[in-house]
């Protein structure tokens, strides 16, 4: 019970608060960004410190659904299914924001919102594979059976992860990069320990709130296949 | 290893006796092209219009008749308790994935080839090149075939298999039909193998994961 209450009570607690101290060093730590010859930047640079984060839990959130998946074929243990229904659908969400928050920040520096590039492209790949993810679990109505198949595709669809994340450094492409070399254009761009710390906090700010959702998420179906084996047993 | 090829041959003869599914994927293969044709006519004059929207065109029709093919390719074995037979054959689950790919492979190299005549005509197109062409393409179609094969198996069980394996597959082919999409575009028009050389490493790569993971998982699929 008492592992029970710390996800339940403290993970969101300090998910709040590391999200509340990372929104803060956005709006008021970091330094105004100057360009080449010095003159202020646009502010919508700061978009950027949301956007990467998201993007990286949306990986992350792939990943475990990837993990769990293979673990569900291996033993099946139907709580891995649980762990990989509910990463997948809060990863959806995720990779939609970053699409959400790349086409407001395309707006803002490019003059419009999308264009078909391949980092763009990629993405929303990924997530129209995590969207049919969660149709193929709404078309199978036996639970053994919807585990196994969504467990299957859970592992194809993780091959569109690396491919969406190397996509910058395999074909010229107009979205920046920001660290490393990129085997075209320049890379790099994010230095100065200011900016990269708050990067950092981010980047854990997101990943605890990742965590957290899916933590409830979990409670939830729990709570589900509780209720649906109790109506069975009453039947 | 010859039990896969025996079953890609029973797959193909069976098709062969009937032509069903060949015949629709042939014919709704080149109406896709007809219709590119009559809606893009009038741009159709400059070579130039031709050479932006052929890679595309050609792609659409294949990966619409290549969907049709696939839906098709396991609703067959589950008449007459057929994929109960198959999966008591005295072989591994993945010699049957292999052996349904391959002849799904076939299948759709087979409206390909009848599909680019009608594309040269229609679209007035001037062929660079044969080898290259088809080389991508072939490619392309492998990687394509790979993930279909398993989806078709996926999805056969669901309750709305017709509309669910396009919904499914589209999105999980599109890292092969992007680089393949763009170099198909490059070798019509007559690139050397070293223009394209990326965007064929990237179709080889594709194939071979999608390959490999579609033998480790298929077992799960077909289990019951």
């Amino acid at each position: 019970m008492s592992d029970k209450s710390l996800t339940g009570k403290v993970l969101p607690l300090v998910a709040a608060a590391t999200m509340l101290l990372a929104i803060g060093m956005i709006f008021f730590y970091l330094p105004e960004m100057k360009g080449e010859s010095g003159e202020v930047l646009d502010s919508s640079f700061r978009i950027f410190y949301f956007h990467m984060p998201i993007a990286i839990t949306s990986y992350l959130a792939f990943a475990v659904v990837f993990v769990s998946s293979v673990l569900y074929l291996k033993n099946g243990n139907y709580k891995w299914d649980i762990i990989s229904r509910s990463a997948a659908e809060v990863g959806v969400i995720f990779a939609l924001l970053v699409l959400v928050t790349g086409s407001i920040w395309a707006k803002a520096t490019w003059g419009w919102y999308w264009i078909w590039e391949p980092r763009l492209t990629t993405s929303l790949a990924l997530f129209l594979v995590y969207v049919a993810y969660l149709l193929l679990r709404q078309a199978v109505d036996v639970p053994d059976k919807r585990a196994r198949l969504a467990a299957v595709f859970g592992i194809l669809g993780f091959v569109s992860v690396p491919l969406s994340f190397l996509s910058i450094r395999l074909w010229r492409s107009a979205h920046p990069l920001m660290f490393g070399e990129a085997a075209s254009g320049s890379g790099g761009g994010l230095e100065g320990t200011s900016l990269q710390l708050t990067l950092l906090v981010n980047i854990i700010a997101f990943i605890l709130l990742f965590a957290a959702i899916v933590s409830y998420k979990i409670g939830n179906e729990n709570l589900e296949e509780e209720v649906s084996s109790l109506r069975s047993s009453f039947r | 290893m010859i039990r896969i090829f025996d079953i890609a041959a029973k797959d193909l003869k069976e098709e062969f006796r009937t032509k069903q599914m060949l015949n629709s994927m042939v014919i709704f293969s080149l109406l896709v092209i007809v219709i590119f044709s009559i809606s893009f006519g009038s741009i159709l004059g400059s070579s130039e219009n031709v050479e932006m929207i052929a890679p595309g065109v050609l792609w659409i029709a294949f990966i619409f008749a290549g969907s049709i093919g696939l839906s098709r390719s396991f609703v067959a074995e589950l008449e007459n308790g057929c994929l109960e037979a198959l999966k008591l054959c005295p072989v591994s689950r993945s010699a049957i994935y292999t052996g349904k790919a391959i002849a799904n492979i076939i299948l759709m190299l087979i409206v390909e080839i009848v599909t680019i005549p009608l594309f040269v005509i229609l679209f007035n197109y001037n062929l660079g090149g044969l080898l290259l062409p088809g080389l991508v393409i072939a490619l392309g179609t492998i990687g394509f075939v790979c993930v279909g094969t398993l989806l078709s198996a996926l999805t056969v069980n669901t309750r709305t298999r017709e509309i669910l394996l396009p919904v499914l597959l589209l999105p999980l082919v599109l890292p092969v039909l992007i680089p393949a999409v763009m170099a198909t575009g490059s070798a019509l028009s007559g690139a050397s193998v070293g223009d394209i050389s990326q965007e064929l490493r990237l179709l080889l790569v594709y194939d071979v994961v999608f390959f490999l993971v579609g033998q480790l998982v298929f077992e799960y699929v077909i289990q019951d």
